[in-house]
């Protein structure tokens, strides 16, 4: 067998060595040829391109950096399909506010996890061995609590990547935190965890035990692959639903505690801030949200009138989403989207539309609604629940995070899309 | 149509009743190593809002005003609204319900001990972790006494931070009794 094998190898080798003279010696035969090339021969000791793919040099869709130094890094949902975002194309927030430096990078032969505080037996795990423990895979959507917050008006942002780029899904692979922390044993009165990262402000965060017991993971995998660095890599906690802030990346400490330890995150930025002067804290869920990605601001423009299919993505950290509407008359009637498989809890959801452009001036926008009832608001009620008016939002400096109300999308009679939110 | 839903708020009544079950404890894997008490020491640096984590040493704002220019002015500024593009750390208190709220340590943080652990875990930015405890407690004294929490020759230490009272101790709501003020219903959301 192994001779065969290696016949075999060495006629390839001899064949592409053939073949790649005749393709480099003679260009007569080129042009008459198949239009293919064969991979040149790697010189010893460089890396082979082909063993780690790479996209066509003809697809141009990259992330976008957010103002600068704000440390965000975010998706181009205009060009995305499907509800996976690609691990090159993931959002990244860091709470380390130095985007240009390179990502916290981590040897994961060296990286530890430590568990203590209120537990029987505080523990330190290396990757290699949280990898033993056994593992789920879950796709979920994760969005910064920031994501399309009104004082980016102020930078006149209006693509759909500007304004909602700040969330992607992937499948994480991991450890449910509940296990590990079984494996440490709750001391009784354990209520809150501490959860901390490696990164250069050791970013912290409080966790109720009920989260990490229901469905929080330890998670190092991404897509298939290991975490990227930009989003955690080695180890990443995952809290499906909540704000992006507490998926603490370089995870490498738990304290087990028995009270909420109001880190500098929150006592800060994170508490919604409302205008009688009092803060919400421990906002944890992401509200059912939608927004169409084509046709949309920063997007392929519509080419003549016809027929288009209108498409977005819906999601809720309440779990599923149950149903998203459409207007195509700029909210005077509203029509069922039709909801691409699969739909899972706390993941993007596809939605998509048939629809006729007329050619006339038109205001699309989508609405979600998710497994609990809870109904994506316009930016009218979302106002009125704020008790404000909607310009309240135009001018304040004060950043509104969980801001959710459905996005209008403009399209004009040359088939450019614009944002309408403020219209 | 059902309610409108800016965000769900986590239950906070379940998380109660939860908390008071025990947790059952199954099977175990035998992972992990047990840490030294030195090792657990040494990478405990939170620090909670009753302040049982802080370690031993002390500072006054005197000390902490000479430290502040040297670590920190650069890029808080040395006034407050100075700041370079690092948030401002002076003033602010009386604007947290105005359209234009500033949320300093002093006018928005609710306790102290916070100041402590990140100026410990994360300052100054070129070099987090360079300061001894001493020089956290006086930094920590000097931004408290810059923003008339204290006196200037008040001693911080593990006794007397936990004991500040901060301006905004009571902006806070939990996210919950706003929910179910609006438009949720009890227990679940909306």
């Amino acid at each position: 067998m192994s001779s065969k094998k290696s016949d075999r190898r060495d006629f390839l080798k001899k064949g592409a060595l053939l073949a790649g003279l005749a393709v480099g010696g003679a260009g007569a035969a080129r042009s008459q040829g198949p239009e293919f090339e064969t991979p040149s021969v790697i010189p010893p000791g460089e890396k082979d391109p082909a063993l780690y793919g790479e996209r066509s040099h003809f697809v141009k869709s990259v992330r976008q950096r957010m103002g600068k130094g704000d440390g965000f890094i975010l998706t181009p949902l205009q060009d995305s399909v499907g509800i996976i975002t690609p691990n090159d194309l993931h959002y990244v927030s860091s709470r380390d506010s130095s985007p240009y430096t390179p990502p916290t990078e981590i040897d994961p032969e060296k990286h530890l996890l430590l568990i203590h505080g209120m537990v029987d037996r505080p523990l330190i795990f290396t990757m290699d061995e949280l990898k033993r423990f056994p593992s789920v895979s879950r796709i979920h959507f994760i969005e910064c609590v920031a994501n399309t917050i009104p004082t980016q008006n102020r930078w006149d942002w209006e693509t759909v990547q500007e304004r909602q780029g700040k969330m992607s899904c992937a499948m994480w692979t991991g450890v449910p935190l509940s296990v590990v922390l079984k494996e440490a044993g709750l001391k009784s009165g354990a209520s809150w965890l501490v959860t901390e990262s490696a990164d250069s402000v050791k970013h912290s965060m409080s966790l109720p035990i009920e989260k990490a017991m229901d469905d929080a993971i330890l998670a190092y995998g991404q897509n298939g692959e290991p975490i990227r660095p930009q989003n955690g890599f080695p180890l990443r906690l995952v809290v499906p639903g909540w704000e992006g802030v507490r998926h603490i990346k370089w995870l490498r400490r738990i304290k087990v505690v028995d009270k909420p330890y109001l880190t500098q995150t929150e006592s800060s930025i994170n508490p919604s801030l409302k205008t009688n002067g009092k803060a919400l804290w421990y906002n944890f869920e992401m509200g059912p949200k939608s927004v169409i990605t084509f046709p949309a601001s920063g997007g392929r423009p519509l080419n003549g009138r016809g027929y288009y299919q209108i498409t977005g993505l819906a999601w809720s950290g309440g779990g599923l989403v149950r149903k998203v509407e459409i207007s195509t008359d700029g909210g005077s009637t509203w029509k069922n989207a039709q909801l691409q498989e699969p739909v899972l809890r706390i993941a993007h959801t596809r939605f998509y539309m048939d629809w006729q452009w007329n050619g006339e001036e038109v205001v699309l926008q989508s609405r979600c609604t998710d497994e609990r009832g809870a109904v994506q608001p316009s930016l009218a009620q979302f106002s009125e629940l704020w008790g404000v008016k909607p310009d309240y939002f135009k001018t304040t400096t004060n950043v509104v995070t969980h801001f959710n109300p459905i996005q209008p999308w403009k399209v004009d009679r040359d088939g450019n899309v614009h944002n309408a939110l403020w219209i | 149509m059902g309610t409108y839903t800016m965000r769900c708020g986590f239950n906070l009544f379940a998380m109660l009743l939860f908390a008071a079950v025990a947790l059952p404890q199954t099977t175990r894997y035998n992972m992990g190593r047990t840490p030294t008490s030195e090792e657990v020491q040494a990478w405990d640096i939170s620090v909670g809002p009753d302040g049982k984590e802080l370690p031993p040493g002390s500072g006054t704002a005197k000390d902490g005003a000479r430290l502040y220019a040297q670590q920190c002015a650069s890029c808080h500024g040395v006034t407050g609204e100075d700041a370079k593009g690092s948030p401002r750390l002076f003033g602010g208190q009386g604007t947290l319900n105005t359209p234009k709220p500033i949320k300093t340590v002093g006018s928005y943080w609710p306790y102290a001990t916070t100041i402590w652990d990140y100026i410990h875990r994360a300052m100054p930015r070129n070099k987090p972790g360079s300061l001894n405890a001493g020089q956290v407690y006086a930094l920590t004294a000097y931004l408290l006494y810059k923003n008339g929490i204290i006196q200037e020759n008040d001693v911080m230490d593990a006794k007397s931070l936990p004991k500040v009272q901060m301006p905004n101790r009571n902006g806070f709501l939990p996210a919950m009794q706003d929910i179910v003020s609006k438009h949720c219903r009890l227990g679940t959301c909306p």
